[in-house]
């Protein structure tokens, strides 16, 4: 019945070239979530208007305008880059585009203005290579983000796109590409680590007349947005590697599982879908062959704990996201029972890479037993906020103080924490650890998906503590009582400390609960929740101590631990205060320094307020 | 009471037209029970809540159990089974935000709007807040969305004044309404 349309792969990149040629000056415009946010949208529709008739006067030229995924340095956005050019544009407003048009796009005049200035020499940086953000990174995965237009299935063939998967459907056998994927060492990226090869043998080894593959998108860490940066800036390359892991393991049914709070990325992934589709790349037999795959969308909800596989395979089935004990693995029985393989976006990303240029290339980046490259959101107290890829095994120091840019506004380096919620923190005296799976799982922490929040000197760590565990508990699906109840209890403790209400058993009984809670666990939401709590505990206890018994907070963040007093060298003894005092804490004799009476105290700060003088104060 | 069957049939009018918009959406899933988040979801964007008689409506219709619906209702933070003010304030607190000073910012609207304790929502259903999970855009925190609306690098300050100027497009708009 259906027609099989055998897809000649040199042809589509012929005719992907051609395209790609025609667009002629390329004026590419970040449209990644946080330049979005700053305008992105406006400043293309202002490019149409003003540049569409534009020629480049040198070369006479077309000009086209561009929307690409995240470039990466998200703190400089909106980014615009004219490659021909070897320009690059920071933090524009859609007020420079008429400018841009006029003197860089038509003539080839550089507006220095809008280069990016680096941070400690205050030289203006033309060429985006050349910025220190990007100097180190070594961009695999995230090649093509920020360079293409994730909407054009053209521009993805024309950077070698579904190469990989010609090569897999007409040279190799589907044992043959796990061997690969194997040999490459690719392991998990969404946090686990295991080797995906071995994932994708167990697959296919599994009884079963129906298979599915599951991508999971449902980057729920706070603080990272990797996944998110390559499903909007380049979904067909998760789409390829989903479409040779289908192959792999012989499944003809895949799900991206995404979060709802994504909704760029599934506007972009509905648009991959249907391009490749429409080219033959996917739905019945693929480039002519006999293997069929097609791909469906799914939705999350917002509930962290679908991150964990068994969890999430009970929302695709329209349930509540609970976690089921393991075995069985999904891997045996999975998506409505049947063997099902479930990796994260950025494994998925890797893989056409890894059959393109081999096992061997592949295993050039990282360390022996993590290979490849990793992307980390780089987000908090730093000054170069953005998304990085680099190989494993890059020290932490690299990452903060070269790509990143070192701490904002030149405070101290306190603390970074890795792997969001279930992870650990980073410490000076870790800054020159190697950042691979063994070295991270060996001081408490984990690669986690890959989000790095960098803390300052200014950050309370008892507080980030109670943050991810007050994320954790309330993510906390229910099922387990050592998560459920375990969680609730230490997150009363934390709000004890935070408060100064806590006494010095509070924190043995802290630590009890965590162990408790570790092991008694269903998943590994509740295996993990007590890691920042440990991991911060393990490395900051004096500050934990401060809190307990000293009852105050040494970064001035935690309020229930701040005191209002009265200073005596600048109080008049006018007793206005008195009276706006609404718990008669305030006490003194006329024209005399007045005293707070600390026990009666609410630190409502009415009297700051109000007192002439400035004598009132806020301490720790 | 004093019956007023004009009134009746009005009501019943209603009824019919709210539950056609949701005949729609599942029958657009094809009463699959595996699609019942994504039907939920629909329905929210419609009404910008969950009410109760119509997820009794939905599981009804899908052969579900209302139970089952309502499970999974609560399950989901994006579901919300109370009404939702015409003004979303959604302000971020992922890791990031926070570190950058998300929950001031949050008292900060809370106060302004006289939400106290465990309100969400004004009286006059013009404004609901509340804190989200991380939207992916970390380098711009704080950040803040109102009704798809992103601002950045929100202070407490900034944020006073853009309520301001909110709170007094929803006067003018109730007035001219």
């Amino acid at each position: 019945m259906s027609e099989i349309t055998a897809v000649n792969i040199k042809k589509e990149f012929e005719k992907a070239e051609n395209y790609v040629r025609e667009t002629g000056m390329r004026v590419l415009i970040c449209s990644g979530t946080g330049c979005v946010a700053n305008g992105a949208f406006d400043i293309y529709e202002k490019f149409l208007k003003l540049g569409a008739d534009v020629k480049f006067k040198k070369e006479h030229k077309k000009v086209s305008s561009i929307k690409t995924g995240c470039h990466g340095f998200c703190e400089q956005g909106v980014f615009v880059a004219i490659p021909d050019l070897e320009i690059t544009y920071v933090k524009v407003k859609p007020d420079d585009v008429a400018e841009i048009v006029e003197k860089t796009i038509k003539n080839g005049e550089v507006i220095e203005r809008l280069l990016y200035k680096n941070l400690v020499t205050k030289e203006k940086v033309k060429n985006t290579a050349k910025i220190d953000f990007y100097k180190t990174q070594t961009k695999s995965v995230l090649a093509n983000c920020g360079k293409i237009d994730p909407e054009c299935i053209e521009e993805y063939i024309y950077s070698n796109g579904y190469q990989a998967l010609d090569n897999v459907l007409k040279t190799l056998s589907p044992e043959q590409v796990s061997e690969e994927v194997m040999k490459s060492g690719l392991r998990g990226r969404g946090g686990g680590g295991f080797p995906a090869g071995k994932k994708w043998q167990f697959v296919k080894a599994a009884e079963g007349d129906k298979k599915y593959l599951i991508c999971n998108a449902d980057e729920g860490d706070p603080g990272a947005f990797m996944d998110c940066g390559i499903m909007e800036g380049d979904p067909h390359r998760l789409l390829e590697g989903m479409i040779i892991a289908a192959y792999a393991v012989g499944s003809d049914e895949g799900y991206i599982y995404v979060r709802a709070e994504y909704p760029l990325a599934v506007k972009r992934l509905k648009i991959a879908i249907k391009q490749a589709t429409e080219k033959g790349f996917l739905g019945k037999n693929i480039f002519g062959s006999e293997f069929s795959f097609k791909i469906k969308i799914k939705e999350g909800a917002g509930a962290f704990v679908c991150g964990e596989e068994t969890a999430l395979i009970a929302s695709i089935e329209g349930e509540r996201g609970m976690p089921m004990p393991k075995p069985p693995f999904p891997a045996q029985e999975g998506l409505f029972g049947k063997p099902t393989l479930i990796n994260n976006v950025e494994s998925f990303a890797n893989v056409s890479m890894i059959i393109l240029n081999g096992a061997d290339q592949y295993k050039k980046y990282g360390t022996e037993t993590s290979t490849g490259t990793k992307t980390f959101a780089l987000t908090g107290e730093i000054n170069n906020t953005g998304l990085i890829e680099v190989p494993l095994g890059t020290t932490a120091r690299e990452i903060i103080f070269n790509i990143g840019g070192g701490i904002r506004n030149n405070k101290k380096f306190k603390a970074a924490q890795i792997g969001g919620p279930s992870g650990g923190c980073l410490t000076e005296e870790h800054l020159d650890m190697s950042l691979d799976y063994e070295s991270l799982r060996s001081i408490g922490a984990m690669v986690g998906s890959g989000g790095l929040v960098v803390m300052n000197e200014d950050t309370c760590i008892v507080e980030v503590a109670r943050f991810f565990l007050q994320f954790t508990q309330s993510e906390s699906c229910g099922k387990c009582i050592p998560c459920r109840e375990g969680t609730k209890q230490m997150l009363h403790i934390l709000d004890k400390m935070v408060s100064g209400e806590a006494e010095l058993s509070d924190l043995l009984l802290l630590e009890e609960l965590a162990e408790v809670i570790q092991l008694g666990s269903l998943c590994g939401l509740g295996k993990t929740a007590p890691n920042p709590v440990l991991s911060t505990l393990k490395y900051f206890r004096e500050e934990y101590l401060a809190h307990i018994v000293g009852k105050t907070c040494p970064a001035g963040v935690c309020e229930g631990l701040k005191k209002i007093k009265i200073d005596k060298e600048l109080c008049k003894g006018c007793s206005k205060c008195v009276k706006t005092c609404p718990v008669g804490a305030i006490e003194g004799t006329i024209k005399e320094p007045f005293v707070i009476d600390q026990e009666k105290c609410i630190k409502c700060g009415a009297c700051l307020t109000t007192c002439p003088f400035d004598a009132i104060k806020e301490v720790n | 009471m004093a019956a007023n069957p004009q009134k009746d049939i009005e009501q019943i009018f209603e009824k019919q037209r709210k539950f056609r918009k949701v005949n729609e959406i599942v029958e657009k899933y094809k009463y699959e029970k595996t699609s019942l988040i994504a039907v939920l979801q629909e329905v929210q964007e419609e009404y910008r809540y969950l009410p109760e008689e119509i997820m009794t409506y939905i599981a009804t219709i899908m052969d579900i159990s209302p139970a089952s619906v309502y499970g999974v209702a609560t399950f989901y933070s994006q579901f919300s089974l109370n009404p939702k003010g015409k003004y979303e304030v959604k302000v971020c607190d992922g890791t990031a935000c926070h570190v950058r000073g998300s929950m001031p910012v949050y008292k900060a609207i809370k106060n302004q709007l006289g939400l106290k304790g465990s309100k969400f929502t004004t009286n006059d259903l013009q404004f609901s807040v509340e804190t989200v999970r991380c939207l992916g855009a970390c380098a711009l925190a704080p950040v803040v969305v109102i009704n798809d609306k992103v601002y950045s690098k929100v202070t407490p300050e900034a944020i006073n004044i853009i309520i301001d100027q909110l709170l007094e497009r929803s006067g003018e708009e109730k007035k001219s309404a």
